[in-house]
């Protein structure tokens, strides 16, 4: 029998309010549908606000020649030819008029000479492409979402819930039952559709620049609800991240540094980017970069606190100050550095996580009936590498596609679902076995058992892997999954981060699980998988991507071979 | 290293409890309490999200002031015990959080951006024309403004009184080019504008170090000055009796008693 709890009707839900959940949420309300977001957080806090380079989208107002098809065959290549072709042929087609709509709702960007969005030159593309607004572009584009959602007519907010599950049968969805942080009641919201868009999950790594948030919950559930995770293995270390002092480790300095003219250097004052990517330099992907600075580190040319110095100062500082001020504040306060006067150190910190729950490159639909996925929880746009300023684009683009599917779908569902009593008394008991009570509050911490996992992922499967490592890796991680039954936490229900840290280190396992053995069977070194035992493309993998999914309590994985490239699109590639 | 934070719920036990936190170099308060919550008081609430000053949630009275707990570094506080209390001008949840949903509200009740009907872009904009719009844009909602504003902070007028925070909103509205509506009157009649008397405390407090008073305030007052009280303007409409005129003799730069917090 389940403990009583709130019912939220809705015809769409949205688990998740950054870019993604906002823009799908705006989508399925103005196709008449009524639209229930939930939020781990406060509204305009999530991941989308640390955002800082840009919205990559070929407009051409800088570099008259970029184009789509431009645009596509850089994120193609980016990707390590990994991708979904059809997911980046409507990405690139689409953003174009997602800037200019976000521009519509009242976003600012900075301006060209000639009064259009200003592009910037970004990692691995071609050319200047970013539209940017200084070095918080993720702000405003959460900003402008938030006050298009919550002035939408049916979109309803509820703010800091945690989901912990989603109801249905295995093959189609009914909702998710959850709690409200605040007060630990339960609250059940059943849906005809519903749209995940939870972003990634970095936090199992311990050097990362990604919030509290990042543990992955809307892969685990979409996992356990019967859809699959695709491309698992690929993890982006982005190669700029502070390093000192000890508390800032990982925060992301943002790769505008170096499209804005910022160089990398060694301790000996070489600028060795000069020699792993003659042609790109500073600003080859995200992966070469990566793996160039901890090259160097490992050589012995790394700075005191075992980095590189990402050096700005001839730009000067006023241009710094204006181009770049979110990076400047953030040196001068946390390590009293002033960027326009000083090198600043970094290294790579987790950012960004390519593989998701697989989708259908139209529709964002999952294999799940009635679950849809958009964003970073997504797979299967940026293959085996992101290109930075893509995220941005890629939460806008398919946030809407999703929000509109899900609308259509929810539309032919003619009345509520029925949840049935014992589902609802299961996931309560779930989440409620962690508290102790009055009883013995003697157990595992889930805050040492995640500091564990960390360990286990940074150091096991981090930016250079093997096959002993990653074996390594999946041995601590079951083994911790079997110490995370035995969780226990004092306190009680009302705002309680350690219970809260219960379900997540649950997620993160679950993840982390799907990352590793994705890990092990890519036999190869493609995009931000870096296998020291095999440091080679091999074509042979080069045609598939790894799948997981659930075969009862065992996590499974198969290989999909990649669709074939239409002739047409293949031309682009072919171009420059 | 001693950490005093205050710890209670609503109409439960309230107080300060001390903690002994090891001193790492460069560390920041937020360093502490996540020190706090995994060794010592795995309850310990408080909101957090980037822990690099960027999304606003970790808001604290560090020492008495109104700081980001991300953005401040103990090495720069004066020796001694630091203390860490929650938001006063919110109503408590627990511990170091504190119910904001308040500023949620005030913002659905202002119009959104709005460009002309048919005015759909792209447009070619001049940086000139929005150079002043990119420092309110600069805000990350962390509400410390709103905390210690004495008009909701001492006074709780929160029934008729927007905030710093929402002057700042209103103004990057009204200022930008493509924007057609005109929330000036709305900002006055329900916003209480007027009862802003621009002490400042908002803007020291601001993290992004936004003019919250000469930037966004000021120039809505005078926008405000010359819809009302602009003496032509005012003798135009009282020949004309027009009843819009009324509004300007109600309430207009009332003071509530008593001065800021200092």
């Amino acid at each position: 029998m389940a403990e009583p709890y709130t019912t939220i009707d809705c015809d769409v839900l949205v688990v998740g309010a950054g870019g993604t959940g906002l823009r799908a949420a705006v989508a399925a309300a103005e196709a008449g549908c009524r639209v229930q977001v939930v939020s781990k957080s406060l509204l305009g806090k999530a991941h989308t606000v640390m955002a800082e380079g840009g919205i990559a989208a070929g407009l051409g107002n800088v570099d008259a020649d970029d184009s789509w098809t431009v645009h596509f065959a850089d994120t193609m290549r980016g990707g390590k030819m990994l991708n979904n072709w059809r997911m980046v042929e409507i990405y690139a087609k689409e953003v174009i008029d997602r800037v200019f709509e976000l521009e519509r709702w009242g976003g600012l960007f900075d301006r060209t000479e000639d009064g259009r969005i200003m592009q910037r030159a970004f990692g691995a593309h071609s050319h200047r492409r970013l539209c940017h607004v200084g070095d918080r572009t993720g702000l405003e584009l959460i900003r402008t979402c938030q006050d298009k959602a919550v002035h939408t007519p049916g979109v309803e907010v509820s703010m800091e819930y945690t989901l912990t599950q989603l109801l249905g049968d295995g093959h189609h969805v009914t909702g998710a039952i959850g709690y409200d942080r605040n007060d630990g009641q339960f609250v059940v919201v059943r849906a005809k559709a519903v749209v995940l868009a939870t972003g990634g999950w970095g936090r199992m790594y311990r050097t990362t620049s990604n919030s509290w948030e990042g543990t992955g919950d809307g892969a685990a559930m979409a996992y356990l609800a019967g859809a699959e995770l695709l491309d698992m293995e690929f993890v982006q270390f982005h190669p700029t991240g502070m390093i000192w002092p000890p508390g800032a480790r990982g925060i992301l300095v943002t790769e505008a540094v170096r499209g804005e003219g910022g160089m990398l250097f060694n301790s000996e004052g070489q600028r060795f980017m000069l020699e792993y990517d003659p042609q790109k330099k500073d600003l080859s992907s995200r992966d070469v970069v990566a793996r160039s600075i901890f090259k160097e580190v490992k050589a012995g040319r790394g700075t005191p606190h075992g980095g590189a110095y990402l050096d700005i100062r001839h730009r000067g500082a006023e241009y710094i100050k204006k181009k770049l001020p979110s990076m400047w504040e953030q040196f001068h306060s946390l390590a009293s550095v002033d960027i326009t006067r000083e090198p600043m150190e970094v290294y790579p910190t987790i950012h960004y996580t390519m593989g998701g729950v697989r989708v259908d490159p139209e529709s964002a639909a999952t294999r799940v009936a009635a679950l849809y996925a958009a964003g970073e929880v997504a797979g299967g746009l940026h293959g085996s590498n992101r290109l930075g300023g893509n995220s941005l684009g890629d939460i806008l683009v398919f946030g809407k596609r999703a929000g509109e599917y899900a609308a259509e779908y929810a539309k032919t569902v003619g009345s509520a679902p029925v949840i049935a009593d014992a589902q609802v008394a299961e996931a309560q008991s779930d989440a409620l076995r962690f508290l102790a009570g009055d009883g013995d509050a003697t157990g595992e911490n889930p805050y040492l058992l995640h500091e564990a996992l960390q360990d286990a992922m940074q150091d096991d499967a981090g930016i250079a892997r093997d096959q002993q490592s990653l074996t390594r890796s999946l041995e601590a991680i079951l083994e911790l999954q079997e110490r995370a039954k035995r969780m226990r936490v004092g306190g009680g229900r009302v705002l309680n981060p350690g219970w809260h840290s219960c379900m997540d280190v649950v997620n993160m396992l679950t993840v982390s699980e799907a990352i590793v053995r994705s890990a092990l069977e890519r036999k190869e070194s493609r995009g931000s998988q870096w296998r020291l035992d095999y440091p080679d493309l091999s074509e042979e993998q080069g045609r598939v991507n790894y799948a997981v999914y659930r075969d009862g309590e065992l996590m499974r994985i198969r290989a999909v071979p990649l669709e074939p490239i239409p002739v047409e699109l293949s031309r682009h590639l072919e171009d420059g | 290293m001693e950490v005093r934070v205050f710890r209670g719920v609503p109409g439960g036990e309230q107080g300060e409890v001390a903690y002994d936190v090891p001193p790492v170099e460069g560390m920041v308060v937020l360093d502490a309490i996540h020190h706090i919550q995994k060794h010592l008081q795995t309850d310990l609430a408080c909101r957090w999200n980037c822990k690099a000053a960027k999304c606003g949630s970790c808001s604290a009275e560090i020492n008495g002031t109104p700081r980001l707990m991300c953005k401040t570094r103990i090495d720069e506080l004066p020796e001694g015990p630091v203390t860490v209390r929650p938001l006063a001008a919110f109503p408590l949840i627990k511990d170091l959080v504190t119910d904001v949903s308040w500023n949620y509200e005030v913002n659905k009740k202002i119009p959104p951006f709005t460009a002309a009907e048919g005015d759909r872009g792209p447009w070619r904009i001049q940086e000139v024309d929005i150079d002043r719009l990119y420092e309110f844009r600069r805000c990350i909602e962390c509400f410390l403004c709103q905390d210690v504003c004495h008009i909701l902070r001492n006074h709780d007028m929160r029934d008729r009184f927007y905030g710093p925070r929402f002057f700042v909103r209103v103004a990057g509205l009204e200022m930008h080019p493509k924007d057609v509506l005109n929330r000036v009157e709305q900002t006055r009649a329900e916003g209480g504008l007027g009862l802003c008397n621009i002490t400042k405390c908002c803007t020291e407090v601001c993290p992004e170090h936004i003019h919250i008073t000469d930037n966004a305030i000021i120039p809505l007052k005078e926008r405000n000055a010359d819809a009302h009280w602009d003496p032509i303007n005012f003798v135009r409409r009282k020949l004309r009796r027009d009843s819009g005129g009324g509004a300007a003799t109600r309430g207009l730069d009332e003071e509530p008693a008593g001065g800021p917090p200092r």
